[in-house]
């Protein structure tokens, strides 16, 4: 055990259930905290963004640092696009130092998408490598170079995954990819067409690639019909179908938001009949204060407390 | 070939204007083949800028030349009294060029007349395409002849991200996806088993990222 919480609920086969935190465009310890507090009991781990959508924020590894004085466990979401293997390397031991014992190894949305369009990007390694390099440290107690490392981090180690991105059919193989590459949790890009993630989970299972990895199905409750159009039209690698637009609508603008957690809640309890699916990954964007009646709603609370 | 374009004249104007006389040079091989520097070009330039420069009530005197490469000694020697003639070279090549020529002629500034843009293709008439980042370390054989390192706006060497779409890649769906092409061609080949193999961190030491590049070629050293 390497003192992740989140490993010890997922290992014991409990429903696991973690959340997602944004750090604010600023150094507001307040907005952490704020939103971390929202999160404290009813998430075994807190996922800390990395300047999501290529927008600067507060860092990463900062805001776990305030969650974990919150008591709270984070998960570091760590990118490729904005740093080296050199960096991230580093960032590494750092987090581990401070008790960070998870991280969620991504490249990142591109920098064209954010506040600051005209940067240049990095791309030094991909995720795939990061998997791997994090996976060497745990298991050889080397960095990349193949330094033995003094007091090597030992993370739980995850990886995204998109059934909703083309092609489909290799959406399965980049699963297997993350996992040999040393994946061990799977948190996915939200969930809104049921029909198609089943068909990739069932794929991974015929693969045999859900006995080897925890998956935690990814959740984003809708605040309105126009958040719906925007994210089926303008977010890359995301489908919404046209049936739940069209019942985001039919409701009156004031009931849109009840409407957009009913429709999360359904889908938390339909992807808790999928034995494969060991957990959920709520991702409340600026909802933050949400995350607790949707786990509550959904008899998910109380959480498992700590061994 | 190297793919420029010619900077906008406003800009050009901008460049010149501490000159009086000047010679704008052209260069013959890549940037001729996508209209940016060749003779044409330095010819519809120069003609621009005279009356541009004449409305603006200013007098300038352009001397035009096209050498076959600006960036060989062989052909940019050719350019060698009408350089000394002029002020200032607005050279019209890529920014090779430019910068030979300002290596060459030391006493006469090297002004850039063209943004050089990428190593490319003639995709169809028009249509320039960006194809090879010159990385030093050619990996086409592994990607279906297809280059991950420029044709991924993420240069993924694992497959496609997350954002790839109906074939389109996630900066712009003017783009398309350079791991949804190398998927298709992998089918056409039969090699679909490259894609589950991992690639591990690449070596950037032959690229840019290594510092200046230098290629000796011991057996044409005289």
């Amino acid at each position: 055990m390497n003192g992740s919480r989140l490993k010890q609920i997922l290992s014991s086969g409990k429903f696991a259930v973690t959340a997602e935190c944004g750090p604010p465009r600023g150094a507001n310890t307040e907005v952490v905290r704020k939103k971390a507090s929202f999160l404290k009991d009813c998430a075994d781990a807190v996922n800390v963004t990395d300047n999501q959508t290529a927008i600067v924020r507060m860092s990463s590894l900062a805001a776990c640092a305030h969650l974990m004085q919150m008591g709270i466990e984070p998960v570091l979401q760590m990118v490729t696009r904005d740093r080296n293997r050199i960096a991230l390397q580093s960032d590494i031991m750092g987090a581990y130092s401070l008790g960070i014992r998870n991280i969620l190894c991504l490249t990142g949305d591109h920098q064209t998408f954010g506040s600051q369009p005209d940067a240049l990007n990095v791309f030094d390694i991909d995720s795939m490598n990061l998997l791997h390099a994090v996976r060497t440290m745990r298991e050889v107690g080397t960095d990349m170079s193949g330094y033995k490392l003094d007091v090597a981090p030992r993370m739980f180690i995850g990886a995204a995954a998109n059934p909703f991105a083309d092609p489909f059919e290799y959406r399965v193989i980049r699963l297997a990819k993350k996992i040999a590459a040393g994946a061990e949790f799977i948190q996915t890009q939200c969930i809104y067409d049921m029909k198609r993630f089943k068909e990739w989970i069932k794929m991974a299972r015929e693969q045999g690639l859900t006995e080897k990895v925890h998956i935690l199905a990814g959740v984003t409750p809708l605040k309105s019909a126009g958040m719906a159009k925007y994210m089926a039209a303008k977010v890359p690698g995301m489908i919404v179908p046209e049936f739940l637009i069209k019942r985001m609508e039919g409701v009156p603008k004031e009931k849109a938001a009840e409407e957009g957690m009913k429709i999360c809640l359904e889908t938390i309890q339909e992807v808790r009949q999928i034995p494969e699916i060991h957990g959920v990954h709520i991702m409340a964007i600026e909802w933050e204060e949400k995350v607790q009646e949707i786990v509550k709603a959904a008899g998910l609370f109380p959480r498992p407390q700590p061994v | 070939m190297i793919v420029g374009e010619q900077k906008p004249l406003a800009e050009i104007k901008n460049i010149v204007a501490p000159y009086s006389k000047i010679l704008i040079l052209g260069c013959g091989t890549c940037v001729k083949t996508c209209f940016a520097g060749g003779e044409d070009e330095v010819a519809t330039l120069a003609s621009a800028l005279r009356l541009s420069m004449k409305k603006d009530g200013r007098e300038i005197k352009i001397d035009e030349l096209t050498v076959e490469r600006q960036c060989e000694d062989e052909f940019l020697r050719q350019a060698a009294s009408n350089i000394s003639g002029s002020e200032a070279v607005l050279s019209l090549a890529c920014g090779a060029g430019v910068q030979m020529v300002a290596d060459r002629f030391k006493k006469t500034p090297a002004l850039p007349g063209v943004n050089t843009t990428f190593i490319g293709i003639l995709e169809k008439q028009g249509l320039f395409t960006e194809k090879c980042l010159g990385c030093g370390d050619c990996v086409l054989d592994r990607f279906a002849g297809i280059c991950p390192v420029t044709c991924c706006s993420k240069k993924l060497l694992n497959g496609p991200c997350g954002g790839s779409q109906n074939g389109k890649c996630e900066v712009n769906s003017d783009i398309e996806c350079a791991w949804q092409n190398i998927i298709d061609r992998y089918k056409a080949l039969g090699q679909m088993d490259r894609l589950t193999a991992y690639y591990p961190a690449r070596d950037w030491r032959n690229s840019s990222a290594g510092g200046l590049r230098k290629l000796v070629r011991e057996d044409h050293v005289i």
